[in-house]
């Protein structure tokens, strides 16, 4: 087939072509993903509410609640996902970000049970360095020295690194980031506290 | 021509980072992990066929002066598609590499073949050379995400091959990830020149 | 005030587009083997950029979000920007010839600068506003020109130099381009505000 001349009609209509065809494709494949996408993002969030919180039998996705929690980091959405059993509150997840990190925002899940103690975390979105802040996924847990947080009480224990007198080890090399995620743990119970005591939410 | 011959020459005589030095920046940015540059390989290898077969069967109705902006359309199409597939079924992996799956659309890789090969030969002969061109790319890609994951970490493939305390963590870090990449290079060119 | 300072500090020596993102590698290794050219090219990528930016953002957030067209936000923003790189050629030609000798050749390769696409969708992924956006597009620009510059200037030392064969060219490069990324590492940890 001979090569199309560069007329100004030619032109038009096969970029029109082209572009309609792409378009058609893309709300094609927009409308059957669409489904999978929303359910691979529920599902997600489901599966990190089971590794940070103790048995549930309700369907905490479906309970949620939102909290605007004022602190030194201005306001922050945090959204409470309480955990019930037989009907009684046995904890909670609460899901809310930070945007100091290194790399910016910082997204964490933090498991409490019914008493504030944090029972786990789980890192949902950062972008930290590799290697340096983005070992906080593990180093919060890792019982060493003062690192872990986990089966302490920001009540009883002041959630800052060391270095801001707190009791916390920051992560070596990665004290913007220990500061941002504790910062974001610090919201988390903030916004646990205030969904205990019945206040307001969205 | 010949079918292995178009898969060869993209694998090795023009590896496209290695030798053409193309497509540079999602080399040095997602190859902190083997698995990220692997993952970043194949995405890259996924659109690079698509969109090499798509302009080779459409090059007789695109008037040559609009070609670019015809084949920037067809390559972002397909760019997206990936990224609502990625979203649907690999939601990981996708997090990972982040922004460097949007911005495939402007790898110089892509328009490069497009306007060096797609627009000049059948299909089932721009199928070879994305593949070849794609095989390439991912092998590199691969090669240097293991060389820093070893280095930095320890681990290949995220399996622990040394204790972490002894790797050096430059070359997780961005200075590492040039000095890596130069340093491959210039072993290939060591070897090519023997 | 002081975000907008944070946010030009941030852009040009913490989180270098370059050297700490990766972005915009091409026309790093590829137009800074002599000064001149860099801040050629620097100079037209702080154009494009500042503009492209502007009217990506306004299109995402005046027609894609409200119409629900995010998913099409690829496709959108890099027509939008080749349109404009040609567009700008066009007017630049009409009214600045003397700033169209200067910067004219480096407009073609702007379109496939990735540094133009990524941050026009960094702005959009870490939800700025109007102003800020504006604000990171100009410093992010003008950290790729320094690097640029200060790229070229050390490859124009390098040409007098005796390299081993095998790391002439671009290995070299690539290894001054690491020991520059480790000196922008020192800015790491400034923080203001």
């Amino acid at each position: 087939m001979k090569k199309k001349e560069s007329t100004f009609w030619n032109m038009l209509w096969s970029l029109t072509l082209i572009t309609a065809v792409a378009g058609g494709l893309l709300g094609y494949t927009y409308r059957l993903t669409k489904e999978p996408i929303a359910q691979a993002a529920k599902a997600g969030r489901e599966k990190a509410i089971q590794q940070v919180i103790p048995e549930y039998d309700n369907s905490p996705l479906d309970e949620q609640l939102t909290y605007t929690v004022h602190n030194e980091f201005g306001e922050t959405p945090a959204i409470i996902y309480p955990a019930k059993k037989g009907g009684t509150l046995c904890g909670a997840a609460v899901e809310c970000s930070n945007n100091t990190g290194y790399g910016g925002e910082i997204r964490i899940i933090v498991g409490f049970e019914a008493d504030g103690t944090i029972r786990d975390y789980q890192i949902l979105k950062h972008q930290e360095t590799p290697g340096l802040g983005a070992k906080m996924g593990e180093w919060f847990k890792t019982e060493k020295n003062n690192q872990s947080i986990i089966g302490k009480s920001p009540e009883n224990n002041n959630m800052q690194v060391k270095k801001e007198g707190g009791d916390i080890d920051a992560i070596t090399a990665a004290t913007i980031t220990s500061r941002a995620f504790l910062g974001a743990v610090r919201t988390a119970y903030a916004a646990y506290c205030e969904s205990l005591k019945g206040g307001s939410h969205e | 021509m010949n079918k292995t011959k178009i898969l060869l020459n993209g694998l090795i005589k023009e590896n496209p980072t290695f030798v053409l030095l193309l497509g540079m920046c999602p080399t040095l940015g997602t190859t902190t992990s083997a698995m990220g540059g692997l993952g970043m390989g194949l995405s890259t290898l996924f659109v690079l066929i698509c969109s090499n077969v798509v302009i080779s069967m459409t090059k007789s109705i695109i008037p040559d002066k609009v070609r670019i902006p015809a084949f920037i359309v067809i390559i972002a199409t397909f760019v997206t598609i990936l990224q609502l597939c990625m979203q649907a079924y690999l939601p990981e992996l996708y997090e990972t590499l982040g922004l460097f799956i949007p911005l495939i659309v402007v790898n110089c890789i892509l328009l490069g073949r497009a306007e060096a090969f797609a627009a000049k030969h059948t299909p089932a002969e721009s199928f070879f050379d994305g593949l070849g061109i794609g095989l390439g790319f991912t092998f590199a890609l691969t090669l240097l995400g293991c060389v820093r994951e070893f280095l930095g970490t320890g681990h290949l493939f995220g399996v622990a091959v040394y204790p972490e305390e002894y790797g050096s963590l430059v070359f997780i870090l961005a200075p590492g990830a040039f000095i890596a990449l130069g340093f491959l290079i210039a072993i290939i060119h060591a070897l090519k020149t023997r | 005030m002081l975000t907008y300072i944070s946010i030009f500090v941030t852009a040009i020596f913490v989180n270098n587009i370059v050297l700490s993102q990766f972005l915009g590698i091409c026309p790093f290794l590829g137009v800074s083997k002599r000064i001149d050219s860099a801040l050629g090219m620097g100079a037209a990528v702080t154009f494009v950029m500042t503009i492209a930016t502007i009217v990506t953002y306004l299109l995402q957030t005046y027609l894609l979000m409200p119409l629900q067209l995010d998913y099409m936000q690829t496709i959108v923003f890099i027509l939008v920007i080749a349109a404009l790189v040609q567009l700008l050629e066009i007017i630049m030609k009409k009214i600045a010839p003397s700033l169209y000798q200067a910067l004219g050749v480096f407009l073609p390769l702007i379109t496939t600068n990735c540094t133009i696409l990524g941050v026009a969708i960094i702005v959009i992924q870490k939800n700025m506003t109007l102003l800020e956006s504006t604000a990171y597009a100009i410093s992010t620009a003008l950290g790729f020109t320094l690097a640029l510059v200060i790229f070229a200037g050390m490859r124009e030392q390098m040409s007098l130099a005796r390299i081993p064969k095998a790391m002439q060219g671009t290995p070299i490069a690539l290894v001054a381009a690491g020991l520059l990324a480790m000196a922008f590492m020192g800015f790491s940890g400034i923080k203001i505000g």
